[in-house]
């Protein structure tokens, strides 16, 4: 990217394998801070392995990721994730009822989450008060991602990575989503790393896109470049391989 | 009971070899081997038990119980091969747990420090809890595979391994302790413990027969108990490194 901006996360030269399965080779390149910017690209590109770069869930073998200029290495793991949240693709819950799960983060840090402040998460994520004592289980899948998105806000991380929350959403609760992290991005200025296969929600929401193949970034620039690629792949990649 | 009695008693090996032909179940070699076996490594265990005892020697109860480690190690260890160096981790928690049992039981003067009572009490409580390390270990690599993503999910909002865990590994200590505690709920009413029936049949009185059986059952439940934990506390620290993170593998 040639773009003038101040990088929340950079990577240099990172690799990353698992035994002898190479899934991330040398990158380079930052996410701008206080954007959204999308990663997309076929499955197995080593897309969600990015992401768990980025929150200290994996450590690269090669190479070196700053966080707002630090080194990642150099955060202890528990306050790397609190700053780096992450919001998985399957949306895990505990069990148990809404407040339960939103009340999870606090927990892990021996704290409590007063009631007033989950209702007020939940309004952030546009669900009603109500849900609060709502069972897990009785959740379709876009409250069951708000959820996830709210349980992930409760830390108030500068950075939010997610991880294709919107995969297996009907097209109303899509649309919802879409609309929340926007909304998140523009209320709390949070730096939004999304991992999306719809290219158009790449287009209509996204500032930036790193386009990854077999564990490579092959284009990266302003979202726009999805409607022309330079890269011979990328465009193929466009052409027929997304939605 | 003479050779001669006993020989007649493998009438009930017959049966199931009658059984296993009639109705082509294809048992009847397993059933051969198992028979032999049971006859060729009892009958040495017999002899080995009456030198032991004969003897008196503290080195030989010694060598009889670190025997009874390694084999119990040796046949639990496959069950945690996930589990970075679980050898070792099986032998310190039977260890232990002889040791600790051993401790009450002679500190206390509850039995004598003899071959007669080490050695079948030993193989009762490392026995059992080799039976309780592979019920633990099946259940726990099983809770670990099946909630990966709790675990990620815990982790990833700050958590640590403990807490990322620790469902799973209550789970499994509780899935694994549970045989033993209903076992001894229907003491008595459903069946009668194998070594109280033995005492019995042997000509002791039927009420010692069962204190016995009482201090053994107590036993097993502290074995069950420190079994279980004592294996799950020294395991789940190894499916993650310092970083906090899940180890991977291919």
């Amino acid at each position: 990217m040639t773009m003038d901006y101040k990088p929340a996360i950079h990577f240099n030269d990172v690799s990353y394998s698992i035994e002898d399965n190479q899934i991330l080779r040398s990158i380079t390149g930052s996410f701008p801070e206080g954007k959204i910017t999308t990663l997309v690209g076929p499955s197995g590109a080593g897309k969600t392995t990015l992401l768990k770069l980025c929150n200290g869930l994996l450590s690269p073998q090669k190479g070196e990721i700053f966080i707002k200029g630090k080194k990642i290495s150099d955060f202890e793991p528990v306050e790397l994730r609190r700053k780096v949240g992450m919001a998985l693709q399957s949306a895990p819950m505990i069990g148990g009822t809404v407040y339960e799960n939103l009340a999870l983060p606090m927990e892990l840090s021996g704290d409590k989450l007063g009631k007033e402040e989950a209702e007020s998460l939940l309004q952030d994520v546009g669900l009603e008060a109500k849900f609060l004592e709502r069972k897990i289980t009785d959740l379709s899948g876009g409250q069951r991602q708000k959820v996830s998105i709210a349980r992930t806000l409760v830390n108030k991380p500068e950075i939010l990575l997610l991880d294709e929350i919107t995969s297996s959403l009907a097209r109303t609760s899509l649309k919802e989503v879409e609309e929340l992290i926007a909304l998140i991005n523009r209320k709390f200025g949070t730096t939004i790393i999304w991992i999306t296969h719809n290219l158009q929600q790449a287009l209509d929401i996204g500032d930036y896109t790193w386009v990854m193949m077999d564990g490579e970034v092959v284009e990266t620039g302003e979202s726009g470049l999805l409607r022309a690629p330079v890269n011979d792949r990328v465009k193929s990649f466009v052409q027929g391989g997304a939605e | 009971m003479t050779y001669l009695t006993l020989s007649i008693t493998l009438i009930f090996v017959v049966i199931p070899l009658v059984l296993s032909k009639t109705l082509n179940l294809g048992l009847e070699r397993d059933t051969i081997i198992a028979t032999i076996r049971s006859i060729i490594q009892l009958l040495l265990v017999g002899f080995i038990l009456k030198f032991v005892f004969d003897s008196e020697s503290l080195l030989y109860i010694f060598l009889m119980v670190t025997l009874m480690i390694v084999a119990a190690t040796h046949n639990a260890r496959n069950k945690g091969a996930s589990i970075q160096g679980i050898t070792w981790k099986l032998a310190a928690t039977f260890v232990f747990v002889e040791v600790l049992t051993q401790g009450i039981l002679i500190g206390l003067n509850i039995t004598p420090p003899t071959a007669q009572y080490i050695i079948p009490i030993s193989g009762m409580v490392i026995g059992n809890s080799m039976v309780l390390s592979i019920l633990f270990l099946n259940r726990f690599t099983a809770e670990v595979e099946s909630h990966q993503d709790e675990t990620e999910l815990i982790l990833s909002l700050g958590g640590t391994p403990k807490q990322a865990i620790h469902r799973q590994l209550i789970n499994s200590i509780k899935a694994s302790m549970i045989p033993t505690i209903e076992s001894q709920k229907t003491v008595g009413l459903v069946q009668l413990p194998g070594m109280m029936s033995g005492q019995i049949i042997a000509g002791a009185d039927p009420i010692q027969a069962v204190q016995f059986q009482l201090l053994i059952m107590f036993l097993l439940l502290t074995t069950a108990a420190v079994t279980s934990v004592m294996l799950g506390f020294m395991s789940y620290p190894t499916l993650f490194n310092q970083r906090m993170q899940v180890i991977q593998r291919s």
